[in-house]
């Protein structure tokens, strides 16, 4: 690398780093305030025994678990159905796929809740748990499909022909050949699901109703009331999460492509 | 094996989820509070078109300063060798994961009186207001939606033959021109996709202008937030002028990327 790209490349990671390095640096601080007063580990105490924040932990990752499995099954089989189709048809579906990713989580968020609201007062049901739980299927969807298209139209039919020549029965061939094909795309966006499902703030804001938690509310409350040094712990905790996730997919990343060149 | 029904439930699903939800929208902007036909929402909705007005720009100025951040950063990284492209393109998508409010939290810590940044500037002599006011939520802005940019312009620029670079510096282009005749027009669907994907949220959000800008810096997404609750129909219509707005953004831009794409 050249001088000048080294720096300005320094300059850009420090520019997205600071502000978290800062909440990380201010969760070990021993005061309320942005002055530092020493060492300190009570804030993480203090977070692991907010039963509010852990049942809200609980719940996010139970959605974002349920969300992305259902939006995996029911994007794959939409995708190898789309597939199949031919021409206007096949562009229109595609489209209205993504007329869910294309619009504004605000608006997704206020028009599911008014559906909601409508559907609540005709069937007597609060929206909760459920609601949220349809919401994040909803905008996650789209992205399967975005992931697992492109591999079925580069999947070789004539393999899943061979294997039923072979002796197996279709329901073996569709696993063994067409879900063996399509799981890389499954897999991304399986993951792609479920951090957009994690990170949703917008969506489950609106149709939480008033008594479901996720991470994202809580941390919205908190936050919007006063400035909590129990926040910059549990930035601290979920930032050390996310870089041991992202280093172990790293490294196996790093290990198939080794075998994979070794193959070669 | 060649089937369309797997795709049915999906089919359904959009019809429920998606379609019939912006009907209501569309519906309840066009309707008051007893399911009469009216365009009283509309006339309300144009009262805040002060506030419409400032959130495209504000949209459109971190859309641009982000433009400007990436296009370097893209570039050099597509440049590197493989392993080196992998590294960086995994620091640049960590913070994104970080979750959204937490990093705009992080940006208040920073930025307010007595905080970190305004103790070393008044250290120099330097007495401001770092926080409340538009710049603040531009910045804000920038950050949340940086990766956004980068990523996509990576991408594309990544598939540009270093031959193809290399040919033209042979005969005779500066580096100016290089970057003008070969990259510029190599990057353009990655600048489409890189201003849709910034641009579009930035539109929307709401929050960033709560925390980070003054009394007066709310944007159209907080609007909604604010009087959705109280009044559906209004809320509504506010709702569907901001998606046209952003369909026509979107259109516009789909051509321009179509046009140069040709050329």
């Amino acid at each position: 690398m050249k001088k000048l790209s080294k720096l300005y490349t320094a300059l850009i990671i420090v520019f997205m780093y600071m502000p978290i390095v800062t909440l990380i640096l201010f969760s070990f601080n021993n005061g309320k305030t942005t002055v530092w007063k020493g060492f300190t580990l009570r804030w993480y105490t203090d977070l692991f025994r907010d039963s509010q924040i852990i049942s809200s932990l609980w719940n996010t990752l139970l959605v974002a678990f349920l969300a992305s499995i259902f939006a995996t099954i029911l994007g794959t089989m939409a995708a190898i159905g789309i597939n199949n189709f031919k021409g206007k048809k096949k562009i229109f579906i595609q489209n209205a796929s993504n007329i869910e990713i294309l619009t504004p989580d605000i608006v997704t968020g206020v028009a599911l809740m008014l559906m909601f609201t409508m559907l609540g007062t005709a069937f007597h049901f609060k929206m909760g748990f459920v609601t949220v739980l349809l919401s994040h299927i909803t905008f996650c969807t789209p992205y399967v499909v975005l992931n697992v298209l492109p591999r079925i139209r580069h999947m070789d039919y004539s393999v899943y022909e061979a294997a039923l020549d072979l002796g197996c029965n279709p329901w073996q061939a569709f696993r063994k050949v067409v879900i063996h094909e399509l799981m890389p795309g499954m897999l991304s966006g399986f993951l792609m699901s479920f951090t957009f499902s994690m990170d949703d703030f917008v969506i489950t804001y609106f149709t939480r109703g008033s008594a479901f938690q996720t991470l994202s509310i809580q941390i919205y409350s908190m936050t919007h009331q006063r400035i909590s040094p129990k926040i910059n712990a549990l930035s601290a905790l979920l930032f050390a999460a996310i870089l041991i996730l992202m280093l172990i997919v790293n490294i196996k990343d790093r290990k198939a492509e080794k075998q994979q060149a070794q193959r070669v | 094996m060649r089937l369309k029904r797997p795709s049915i439930p999906y089919i359904i699903w959009m019809v429920v989820f998606t379609m019939i939800p912006i009907v209501l929208i569309l519906f309840s902007a066009f309707t008051d509070r007893h399911g009469n036909f009216t365009t009283a929402s509309f006339v309300k909705a144009f009262g805040y078109f002060d506030v419409f007005l400032k959130s495209l720009w504000i949209a459109f100025i971190s859309t641009l300063i982000c433009l400007i951040l990436a296009y370097p950063i893209g570039y050099i990284m597509s440049r590197q060798k493989k392993s080196v492209q992998n590294t960086l393109t995994m620091v640049i998508m960590i913070p994104m994961w970080m979750n959204f409010l937490l990093r705009i939290y992080a940006w208040v810590t920073l930025l307010q009186n007595g905080g970190p940044i305004d103790t070393m500037l008044s250290f120099l002599g330097i007495h401001t207001t770092l926080i409340g006011n538009q710049g603040a939520v531009i910045l804000g802005m920038v950050y949340e939606y940086l990766p956004f940019m980068v990523l996509p312009l990576y991408s594309v620029m990544a598939k540009i033959d270093n031959g193809l670079i290399e040919a033209a510096e042979d005969l005779g282009s500066g580096r100016l021109t290089v970057m003008r005749k070969v990259v510029f027009p190599l990057s353009v669907p990655g600048i489409v996709s890189g201003i849709t994907m910034v641009f579009v949220p930035s539109a929307s959000t709401f929050l960033v202008a709560q925390y980070l800008g003054g009394v007066d810096d709310i944007m159209i997404g907080d609007v909604i937030d604010r009087i959705f609750w109280s009044d559906n129909n209004t809320g509504s219509a506010i709702a569907l002028v901001l998606m046209a707005a952003i369909l026509v953004f979107l259109i516009i831009l789909n051509f321009f990327g179509d046009e140069e794409a040709i050329a």
